[in-house]
């Protein structure tokens, strides 16, 4: 290193707190209006990924936004529910898979998604550990839901009740944990995953107990008449979904108003999705079906006219900052004009003296530059996470 | 300085793992495009149906009848059978409400093949369910449908005929051989519902007794007069239930009772001391000890002919 660049580097050296100060100012300057725009744009990127991965959403009639943030990030407290003869009409017209969610009810802060098998090729969800669902009961968790409740695949979860007043409403349901995805890095981390009937059965809708006609059941009888059998308060319901009393459980009611939140519709080509898309724009039904990109793209459309004035404002902040930055050295060249008297004494020409102080703003600013680039790295590994995080509502 | 290049450093590296984690996705799913399709069936007589149809040849689609103990209408499948249906590119199921545990097993609907769904409207439903009633939700019966469709050989035909369009869609180049290999199938079928006409033709309007509800096909097919008891072939009949018997002996006089498998050899006793002859007549729902499907009905067939002579 030169003698200029020594000196400047010792210059900042000694003097840390200002050193830090400037750093600090100037890595802020760089940093704000480029985090702004990678933060948005890098969100926005993941945010239409997942969505321009799901050709398809039919609903509840209401919010299409609401939809697609539960649909596609499991996000919304109460969703609206549709009733599952709709996923049996899609079915029927052939025009592609269709996957079921049901999303309404969580394991601690961990949402459980009721959906079928297709899903998880669907969203190419891998297993790290254990096997696939394979009966009522039984979940399937991502991997931050997992960590979170610190179980793994043979452990168990409970669904949590809806709300501690509601002493006739959803009874919590002990589920075995079949199996652990590997990270996605998407909303699926964190959910619970279980068959559609077994979220029916949290919900209270289905339900098991003992064989009412075998004799051993005898305490739980209120009457017999013919073949009509009146079972009295005392028959249990089991808590737990096991292979010994899963034959047991059974669905009350009609299965085709069960309720759905949404479904998933993946048609093979423009023209299915067309033709699925055309039967549902009368909203006569109360069903909606959108385009989940599109529903995004809506929303980002208004994020970045934000975030122009936001990086506009920072712009004119910067500004500012420099000019407050330049005030600084020009003051501080003041206050040495003693030490450059003295280094001129022992020889130092002016031009060496310049390269001192510029080798100061150099290493103020390659170091501020260096930071403000490391801290972006940083925020894009949790870009999508804080625009998540920002969209729960 | 270093420490910001050795950060720098770190994070091209995961970019990297994240790119190689991408690829081995992609291997993974194009892994096994070679195999034969796997056909699971549900019970006995579709898995011979299915290994007849599809031949024996080095590409036929492979057809397994997972390991079920006692009759497979109460197969409760373990986990890892569950994972070898999910992995089966098709599932064969009887239908007529046999698979009681699609109820509560998670598989993909659409590798679900219900081999009975082109003659829904020649099932048989039960009648007599109990219902019951616990909470608001009313009362309520957990109704049910014949199942053993295969013992009526016509539908038998029809099941293997879907049998067959099944694997003609999963592998279309052996088309050809599964027809001809249906036609022999069926012509056997045929033979069997021949050899069974001439007996039960024998056995004219005798009353006939079942040890349990499970020949509904084969009565109405043959036109049996016939009523179903709920006897277990392995259990002594209490003696409530040989006071029912004698009842039902006095309006219904049987000399021939069809059994699931071997009675016990007390019941069969006292059976033939109330003029009863019992005779096995299995549903072969289940792979059987010795011979094949056709052994099953030929033997049994066999006996019940010697018996009218």
């Amino acid at each position: 290193m030169s003698g200029a660049w020594y000196l400047g580097w010792r210059y900042l050296a000694f003097h840390k707190l200002k050193s830090t100060i400037l750093i600090a100012s100037i890595t802020l300057m760089l940093f704000l209006p480029a985090a702004t725009r990678v933060l948005v744009s890098d969100s926005a990127a993941a945010l239409t990924a997942r969505a321009d991965h799901t050709p398809l959403l039919l609903g509840a009639a209401g919010s299409p936004l609401e939809l697609v943030l539960n649909s596609l990030y499991f996000r919304t407290g109460q969703p609206s529910v549709i009733g599952n003869e709709a996923l049996a009409r899609m079915q029927a017209t052939g025009l592609g898979e269709f996957i079921p969610l049901n999303t309404r009810f969580h394991s601690r802060t961990n949402p459980i998604v009721g959906t079928n098998l297709k899903y998880f090729s669907f969203r190419g969800l891998k297993l790290a550990q254990g096997r696939q669902l394979g009966m009522l009961g039984e979940c399937v968790l991502g991997a931050g839901a997992a960590a979170r409740q610190g179980v793994a695949s043979g452990d168990y979860v409970v669904s949590s009740p809806e709300t501690v007043f509601d002493i006739a409403g959803v009874y919590p349901l002990k589920m075995k944990v079949a199996g652990v995805l590997e990270p996605s890095g998407s909303a699926d981390d964190d959910a619970v995953f279980v068959d559609i009937r077994t979220a029916w059965v949290i919900q209270g809708l289905g339900h098991g107990h003992q064989d009412l006609a075998r004799p051993e059941a005898g305490a739980g009888v209120l009457s017999r008449k013919d073949a009509v059998i009146t079972a009295n308060a005392s028959v249990n319901q089991y808590a737990e979904i096991t292979a010994d009393n899963v034959a047991e459980f059974h669905f009350h009611g009609d299965t085709s108003e069960f309720p759905l939140t949404s479904v998933i519709a993946v048609p093979p080509d423009d023209k299915s999705a067309t033709l699925l898309r055309g039967r549902y724009l009368s909203n006569d039904e109360g069903l909606q079906l959108v385009v989940p990109s599109a529903v995004l793209n809506d929303l980002l459309d208004t994020v970045f006219t934000v975030q122009n004035y936001v990086i506009l404002g920072l712009a004119i902040l910067g500004l500012a900052t420099v000019a407050v930055i330049m005030l600084v050295f020009l003051l501080s060249q003041q206050l040495r004009k003693g030490e450059f008297h003295t280094l001129s004494r022992i020889g130092a020409s002016k031009t060496y003296i310049g390269l001192l102080v510029a080798s100061e703003l150099a290493f103020v600013f390659i170091g501020s530059l260096l930071l403000a680039t490391l801290l972006i790295f940083m925020m894009k590994q949790y870009a999508l996470q804080i625009l998540q995080s920002f969209l729960t509502f | 300085m270093r420490l910001i290049l050795s950060l720098l450093f770190g994070f091209i590296l995961a970019a990297c793992g994240e790119t190689e984690q991408v690829q081995s996705g992609i291997a993974d799913s194009t892994a096994g495009l070679a195999a034969r399709p796997l056909l699971v069936a549900s019970n006995y007589p579709l898995f011979y149906f299915a290994s007849q149809i599809a031949g024996d040849s080095q590409d036929a689609p492979q057809i397994v009848l997972p390991e079920i103990e006692g009759d497979p209408a109460f197969w409760a499948p373990t986990a890892e059978q569950i994972q070898l249906m999910q992995t089966a590119d098709l599932v064969l199921l009887n239908g007529a409400a046999y698979e009681s545990w699609l109820d509560w097993v998670t598989l993909d609907r659409d590798r679900l093949f219900d081999t009975s769904a082109g003659f829904t409207d020649q099932l048989i439903e039960l009648k007599d369910t109990p219902t019951h009633q616990h909470g608001p939700a009313g009362e309520h019966a957990h109704q049910g449908t014949a199942f053993t469709t295969w013992l009526d050989p016509r539908l038998a035909m029809k099941q293997a005929e879907a049998i067959a369009a099944a694997l003609e869609s999963l592998a279309p180049d052996q088309a050809e051989q599964f027809r001809n290999n249906l036609s022999a199938l069926q012509s056997r079928l045929l033979d069997l519902d021949r050899e069974l006409t001439d007996t039960f033709v024998a056995l004219g309007n005798q009353a006939i007794l079942f040890s349990h509800p499970v020949y509904q096909y084969l009565q109405r097919r043959y036109g049996l007069n016939g009523v179903s008891l709920h006897w277990e072939p392995d259990a002594e009949p209490s003696a409530s239930a040989w006071i029912e018997f004698q009842k039902i002996l006095q309006q219904h006089p049987a000399m021939i009772m069809l059994w699931e498998d071997e009675p016990l050899p007390s019941t069969a006793a006292r059976l033939s001391e109330l003029g009863v002859q019992s005779i096995v007549f299995p549903t072969a729902s289940n792979r059987p000890g010795q011979g094949d499907y056709f052994d099953v009905f030929y033997g049994a067939n066999l006996k019940l002919s010697l018996m009218l002579e």
